[in-house]
């Protein structure tokens, strides 16, 4: 549906994420990286853990769908190819330090010089203006000042930052989203602009109503408080901090506890369970689940409900608990792997796998298929990532470069 | 004056809680406009989320105009209707609505507006060209589709809670209601998708979203990783593959703390200049970048040695002036007084009829240089339900008087 676009993608695996997801919708992507291979490419995992820069698998991931150039901007005859590129673009996509563009001469008034019209969109840790923009921030770092560090971990141990990392992929969705922003108001004007896409920012937002809220309201600073999430008021005004991840049989499953009369179908059903199970529920035995609520429990009683409730658990698989889940509408998923995700039984009946062919590999992956179903099209990926500077030969004949001309841009280091 | 990137789209927000919400405010913090139809019969349940902003008088019972959460997730720009679609009437209304529109937005747990036949094939017959999206937990088809999503559980099955914890213990959620905030991204860029599609041909279309669809795009190098390698995440702490010293350091003062991450032999050596080149930095075991991650464990106690003398603060500002990477870890408190998020002007302070004055209200996490985000405070319940009427519905005075009798505007 975007077929109509092309879209110049100088990002590093920080902002690889952007020109993917507008690639799902059919946008044409370049990617373009530096003669001999991307930076990017070496920082694993990788196929086989081969350490091979052509087998890496955040590349697989993120650069499915695009085309992949090589091209160097920081060489003045570089340059002035690229400028050629960007006439034929609409859309250019960087995640630089702030200002590395600028001092190239293709900051964002130098590419709407060349190509009126053009969009640029920047994704950074703090931005392109102010205080912090010129410093540096690594995932860890600019996540950090997001404020969800501090609200993750245990009590008693540092915050934790997440192993994966990912949250430059945020800001590099904020950046897909402002790019399409920006294409409307382009109909609508003619004009072209810069979009800048913070990761701190986008931290921010997340969590702007649950930890942002209680401060401006009544100073209340959050802190962390290992698998809870969410607390809850006791009979005696204790804050008790209910649980949201629990162990089961052979992984964890987040259940919110929801003990209030609203949730009465689902606690009964789930009572009934333990007592199958044999599990003496105790003074749950008692308790009137149509009128009473967590005000009513004392802490004793939320600690002896929580280990009652995580007896059960520990029983049964993930598989198990989801089909229960299904069954009684429990608020209860699986904290799935890639294993489960990947035997979904919901993902299956959905058809969600699509499979992409590597042939120097002779592997075929499973990706995720889509991250929308769109009635006029198919959107996902549709074929695979691109190899160091695959569609030179393509995109350069239509800048009208011979052969001759090619070969020695090759030479010199410049494609 | 220049017109705004979306001006003249029409959207309708059915939407609770978050994911819709978050979804149409990309639309309406830049300049379409956004009828939110609700009714005080069944409330948005966010509008009940605790904790609310104090009443003014004692005993003043709280509403559904006081929820931090509700107030915090509508900061664009809508107009508040209220429409109890149980009237038989209402339903006629709500029709004439759709012919205003460009968009219908909905975000309840799949088969809700199949019931009062809302659906795709439904509206169609209303406006053949109109855009719909629909967002729930587990998509709109399959055994799933009518279970209910919250986002602490979408996180979950989405792969997010696998990969925060410690080798010891297990493993932690990322913080809030994680996916609420991420899959909104994807479905506002299929709705701008659609809208940019329309002007070009004239067609509308339906978008099913399946939130937990959206949320595993954000995961696809780990379920390539455990298909190629057999490999799940592992729990490490704060340790990375590519960086060290890498983690959450403390610093002086009630838990404080600073993160930092030196990624490269020139970092490393910027380190131990700025440290004055304490003894240990010397020693044989940190003389690599491979070294030094081996030896993580007596190298972290190093590092939060001399970080525990300094307030987080200070070990930014000499890290950053030596070119690395350091950051306080914030905390609410330090998130209101930062000065980069200051300096974008990024919370808003705004006089809410109920909630009174609260500097918290943000944009869109954007900033564009030809358009501004215009950030707007919560819609009240109903609050425009006569203007919508009037000035998009064409409907008179006695005409809304004579519905509201009968129960429609409820």
């Amino acid at each position: 549906m975007l077929g109509c676009y092309r879209i110049l993608d100088l990002t590093d695996e920080k902002g690889f994420l952007c020109g993917r997801a507008l690639s799902d919708f059919g946008a044409e992507v370049i990617k373009i990286e530096k003669p001999g291979g991307d930076r990017s490419r070496l920082k694993g995992p990788f196929f086989h853990d081969s350490g091979h820069p052509e087998q890496n698998l955040t590349w697989f991931a993120f650069n499915a769908n695009k085309k992949g150039i090589t091209l160097d901007i920081e060489n003045a005859e570089g340059r002035e190819l690229f400028k050629k590129l960007v006439k034929t673009a609409d859309v250019v996509i960087e995640s630089f330090p702030p200002g590395y563009l600028d001092k190239l001469n293709l900051g964002y008034h130098s590419l709407s010089e060349v190509k009126p019209g053009i969009i640029l969109a920047s994704i950074s840790g703090f931005g392109q203006e102010g205080p912090y923009r010129d410093f540096k921030a690594p995932d860890i770092v600019a996540r950090a000042m997001g404020g969800l560090v501090y609200t993750t971990g245990y009590e008693d141990r540092p915050p934790l930052t997440p192993g994966y990392e990912h949250t430059y992929s945020i800001a590099a969705m904020y950046a897909a989203v402002g790019i399409m922003i920006a294409l409307s108001h382009r109909a609508q004007t003619g004009l072209g602009q810069h979009i800048d896409a913070s990761v701190q920012q986008a931290c921010v937002v997340i969590a702007s109503a649950e930890i942002e809220g209680p401060y401006a309201l009544f100073g209340r600073v959050l802190s962390r408080h290992g698998r809870a999430r969410g607390s809850v008021t006791l009979k005696d005004g204790t804050i008790f901090y209910n649980p949201l991840l629990w162990e089961c049989k052979d992984g964890d499953i987040a259940f919110n506890l929801l003990i209030n009369p609203t949730s009465v179908k689902a606690n009964l059903a789930l009572m009934e369970g333990l007592k199958r199970d044999g599990i003496d529920i105790k003074f749950l035995n008692n308790w009137q689940w149509d009128k009473q609520g967590w005000k009513d429990m004392s802490l004793e009683q939320a600690k002896e409900v929580v280990n009652i409730i995580g007896q059960f658990f520990k029983k049964y698989t993930k598989a198990e608990l989801l089909e229960m889940a299904i069954k009684n509408r429990f608020q209860l998923g699986p904290c799935n792997n890639a294993a489960d995700v990947l035997s979904h039984p919901q993902l299956a009946e959905r058809n969600f796998w699509k499979d992409i062919y590597y042939p120097e590999l002779e592997t075929s992956f499973k990706y995720p298929g889509w991250a929308v179903k769109m009635s006029e099209e198919d959107c996902g990926p549709r074929f695979r990532s691109p190899r160091v500077g695959e569609h030179n030969a393509e995109i350069y004949k239509e800048l009208n470069l011979s052969d001759a001309r090619m070969n020695e841009l090759k030479s010199s280091g410049i494609i | 004056m220049e017109k705004r990137p979306l001006e003249g789209v029409k959207v309708i927000q059915l939407c609770w809680a978050g994911v819709g919400v978050y979804t149409t405010n990309f639309l309406s913090h830049y300049g379409a406009t956004t009828v939110r139809v609700e009714t005080s019969t069944y409330p948005d349940p966010v509008r009940t989320f605790e904790p609310y902003a104090p009443t003014n008088q004692p005993g003043e019972p709280v509403g559904l105009e006081r929820s931090v959460f509700y107030s915090i997730t509508h900061t664009a720009p809508e107009l508040g209707m209220v429409l109890n679609l149980k009237q038989p009437e209402s339903m006629e209304v709500f029709k004439k609505l759709v012919l205003w529109a460009d968009v219908v937005a909905e975000g309840f747990p799949a088969g809700v507006m199949d019931k009062i036949g809302l659906d795709y094939e439904g509206l169609k017959k209303i406006k053949p060209d109109i855009i719909m999206m629909r967002s729930c937990g587990y998509g709109h088809s399959g055994a799933m589709a009518a279970q209910p999503g919250f986002g602490s559980i979408i996180t979950a099955v989405t792969m997010m809670d696998i990969f925060t914890g410690w080798p010891d213990r297990r493993p932690l959620a990322p913080t809030t209601y994680y996916t609420d905030q991420l899959v909104p991204m994807y479905a506002a860029l299929s709705i701008l998708v659609a809208l940019d599609y329309k002007r070009r041909t004239g067609k509308g279309q339906y978008i099913d979203q399946s939130q937990m669809e959206s949320g595993l795009n954000f995961v696809t190098p780990l379920i390539l990783d455990y298909q190629a390698n057999k490999r799940h995440p592992a729990l490490k702490g704060n340790r990375s593959d590519f960086a060290a010293p890498h983690g959450i350091y403390p610093g002086k003062g009630e838990d404080r703390w600073v993160a930092i991450s030196v990624t490269s032999q020139e970092e490393w050596v910027n380190f131990k200049k700025v440290l004055n080149n304490p003894s240990w930095t010397e020693l044989p075991e940190f003389s690599t970048l491979e070294k030094r991650i081996k030896n993580s464990d007596s190298l972290d106690r190093y590092v939060a040695e001399w970080t525990a003398g300094l307030a987080p603060e200070q070990v930014m500002g000499i890290l950053q002036g030596a070119g690395i990477g350091a950051g306080v870890v914030s905390t609410s408190r330090d998130l209101d007084s930062d000065l980069q998020l200051n300096y974008y002007n990024f919370y808003r302070q705004i006089d809410h009829p109920y909630m009174g004055k609260l500097r918290y209200y943000h944009p869109a996490a954007l900033k564009l240089s030809r358009a501004e985000t215009e950030v707007k405070g919560p819609v009240l319940l109903g609050e425009h339900t006569d203007y919508v009427c009037q000035n998009f519905l064409g409907m008179s005075k006695a005409e809304i008087e004579d519905l509201r009798s009968k129960g429609v505007f409820k």
